[in-house]
């Protein structure tokens, strides 16, 4: 049988085994104009590191766009363009089948080429959902698509998108009088759809840069295991989150800490917790309450006790209750209540 | 050049029986494009399906990418361009418009895109049949646009699309428009030329600087802000005007190498040469307009007809040279623009801009017909030839008048 899926070899990048190790490289430097306390930035920079300087980055429009690429002062050491907000899959996808076309036909090197898109919570979670999901269907281009969600669309002012935690102040949801809570609608759970609905994408994984062993070698896993790829990477912002910028690494932690953000992937269809989510499944770490995570952020200030129960108890929820905790959220009742006939 | 040519024109080319739509696919296959994206919308995907044949039977080697929208179609085939392959796409109607922020950004980044659009009317109320609003939509952003009428037209202008989009003087992405249905989906006979001719005709897509790649780090399309986006606005203007002189040079090369020619490239002039009022349009319309230009000329109506090829770059000094020569013009759009002025439709307009610097103007009157696919018939045109004279004549006419209209 002739082969139906073309597959061009990817780069070998093997994990980095500890922070010492880290290559010394930097292809994301100086020149960007992101906020202090970025965690977006530090993304980008360790996700370039991770990926080393035979990569092609797309960037679709948001805060890594507009504060990183300013004309004449381009924070970018490997080639970098702009792709339109929606467009990360699209971008990615048109790099990839580019770069493979003209190295099939002789006409440029034929040498593995990591391509990298990323994009916002905005751009990828909503408006660039489409061109994801249509991009995590071919398995015949190499390539990866990282969504750095800082949970609202920071870039022009904070306001609420679809990746937005239940209740949180921005621009476009501000507690009022007549309302306290503007925004009710629960956060996609982009990866976990995502890893649901492609299975035959190879890898999709959730990150947080506080932990930053660990979502660099997500990074390479996912440019060196073939066909397309996701990252969903949860990222403190100082200025959207309403904290002092100094205490990013620490919210990351607690997003961790307190199961609000669960930490996984999932490789050739094989589900795998890792760090302090892996130890909160097993039972070997207890989970703090989301009142330490949400109080320590200005976006829930309005926040009632009874808002903080309703949050906590969401989160119990799918920590207890979930097929998969923290992944696929279909309720393990639904198999008592309904046996199969 | 010359002596690479030597011999080629000597080669017989194959004739086809085809549609414009699969003139455009074989024009794909001879210029060796290396990613092409689909997504279906009548009439244009007529090509796609054709470009998918060649695909599934080995005659052409690209990626060939069914998108997920108009959209990502635009976006991905930007982006493997900017990599440094040769790209096709395209699309139709509302298809066109859901593409507008890809196709927006393209000319922008120095883009040589080749897009067809088989024109389409937008909806709602839906229609399958012609406007050319689609197209149109794009006129003031830096694509290049260019109708035109026959099969054969279709696959030669394609070559020299890629040849002009692809000139490092230019670096504009080109539409070639295809009237739905009476293009896409009509057949006539078509000299399909041999592969050595093409490659005598076209180079190889070179990016040079522009290139996206590991080796050539560049930052590309960055935020600007009001500090520079006047300068690379101003860039992408020069560009525009320098593919008017490139435009020129390919037709003149292409004559040299494939022995056909199409005279003047900006526009085609048909029984001018001793007419008294002149019709204009683009497209198809060119067959009914023809064909009632005959019959007139038999019972002694000296009309004439210039059939507008590039609307842009727009050759504003030659036309507005030629139509001065007449004693009054009259423009048929199979478009509309709402609101316009003189109510009239996007040619008109655009006609009426030209003519205005030079000393001799003639009366305009503005015709809308054929929207939404109906046929623009002889008796349509005798009845546009007939009030254009009237105006030629003295006697004042409505600046615009829509023709064919049910009462």
């Amino acid at each position: 049988m002739a082969t139906i899926v073309d597959i061009h070899p990817t780069q070998v990048l093997d994990p980095i085994k500890g922070l010492k190790k880290m290559p010394l490289e930097e292809f994301f430097t100086s020149g960007h104009r992101t906020c202090q306390g970025c965690e977006s930035a530090l993304v980008m920079k360790l996700m370039a590191k991770a990926a080393g300087p035979r990569t092609v980055v797309l960037g679709s429009t948001g805060c890594m766009y507009v504060a990183n690429t300013t004309y004449y002062s381009t924070s970018w050491v490997v080639p970098w363009m702009h792709t339109q907000l929606g467009s990360s899959g699209s971008a990615a996808m048109g790099a990839a089948s580019g770069l493979k076309a003209l190295m099939r036909k002789g006409k440029i090197k034929d040498e593995p080429i990591n391509v990298i898109a990323f994009c916002g919570d905005g751009g990828g979670a909503d408006m660039g959902l489409s061109a994801i999901s249509a991009a995590l269907t071919h398995p015949d281009y190499n390539l990866l698509i990282l969504m750095y969600d800082n949970e609202s669309y920071a870039n022009t002012d904070i306001q609420l998108s679809g990746s937005t935690p239940y209740g949180a102040h921005t621009t476009f949801s501000p507690p009022g009088k007549m309302k306290r809570i503007m925004h009710h609608r629960w956060k996609k759970n982009m990866a976990g759809m995502l890893a649901a609905g492609h299975p035959t994408c190879k890898y999709i994984a959730t990150v947080c840069m506080s932990y930053p062993l660990q979502a660099m070698n997500s990074v390479r896993k996912a440019l060196a295991i073939g066909g397309p790829t996701f990252i969903h990477s949860l990222d403190p912002c100082p200025k959207g989150w309403d904290y002092d910028p100094m205490q990013s690494h620490e919210m990351g932690e607690l997003a961790v800490t307190t199961g609000v953000w669960p930490l996984y992937e999932v490789e050739e269809g094989v589900i795998r917790l890792y760090g302090k989510t892996k130890e909160i499944a097993e039972g070997r770490y207890k989970r703090f309450p989301v009142r330490d995570y949400l109080l320590r952020q200005g976006r829930f200030a309005h926040f009632t006790d009874d808002d903080i129960d309703y949050f906590q108890s969401k989160v119990d929820e799918m920590w207890q209750k979930w097929l998969i905790p923290g992944v696929i959220p279909f309720l393990k009742e639904v198999e008592t209540n309904h046996p199969p006939t | 050049m010359a002596q690479a040519v030597a011999g080629i024109e000597q080669q017989t080319d194959k004739t086809a029986l085809i549609t414009g739509s699969e003139a455009i696919a074989v024009a794909c296959k001879l210029a060796d494009v290396d990613v092409i994206t689909a997504y279906p919308i009548r009439p244009y995907d007529t090509v796609m399906q054709y470009v998918a044949k060649l695909v599934a039977n080995g005659e052409l080697d690209c990626e060939y990418i069914v998108a997920e929208s108009e959209h990502s179609q635009f976006e991905i085939v930007k982006h493997a361009s900017a990599v440094g392959a040769r790209v096709f796409c395209g699309s139709s109607g509302v298809g066109w418009m859901y593409a507008f922020e890809a196709l927006t950004v393209t000319p922008g980044l120095r883009i040589p895109m080749v897009a067809m659009v088989g024109n389409r009317a937008l909806d709602d109320p839906g229609a399958f049949g012609v406007e050319h609003n689609d197209a149109l939509a794009v006129r003031d952003l830096g694509w290049q646009l260019v109708w035109v009428d026959n099969p054969q037209e279709a696959l030669d202008t394609a070559l020299m699309a890629y040849r002009i989009a692809e000139d490092r003087r230019v670096f504009l992405p080109c539409a070639i428009s295809c009237d739905g249905a009476f293009l896409t989906h009509s057949q006539a006979l078509v000299k399909i030329p041999s592969q050595e001719k093409v490659d005598a005709f076209l180079p190889r897509y070179n990016r040079g600087d522009l290139l996206l790649h590991p080796d050539n780090p560049i930052t590309v399309a960055p935020q600007v802000n009001e500090d520079w986006l006047m300068e690379i606005r101003r860039q992408t203007a020069g560009a525009m005007e320098r593919a008017y002189t490139v435009i020129q040079e390919a037709y003149a090369e292409f004559e040299q190498i494939f022995g056909r020619r199409y005279g003047n490239p900006f526009f085609e002039e048909y029984e001018t040469a001793d007419a008294d009022i002149v019709l204009v349009g683009m497209g198809t319309l060119s067959t009914p307009v023809k064909v009632g230009i005959r019959e007139m000329r038999k019972e002694g109506k000296k009309v004439g007809f210039v059939r507008v090829r590039w609307f842009r770059p727009f050759a504003a000094e030659e036309l507005a040279k030629t139509l001065g020569r007449f004693s009054a013009v009259g423009i048929i759009d199979r478009d509309f623009s709402l609101g316009s002025p003189y109510l009239s439709g996007v040619l008109a307009t655009e006609v009426r801009a030209a003519m205005y610097p030079t000393a001799k103007r003639p009366p305009m009157l503005d015709f809308i017909c054929g929207l939404g696919g109906r046929e623009v018939t002889v008796p349509d045109v005798r009845k546009m030839s007939d009030i254009v004279y009237q105006a030629a004549e003295g006697k004042p006419q409505p600046l615009t008048q829509w023709i064919g209209l049910r009462e």
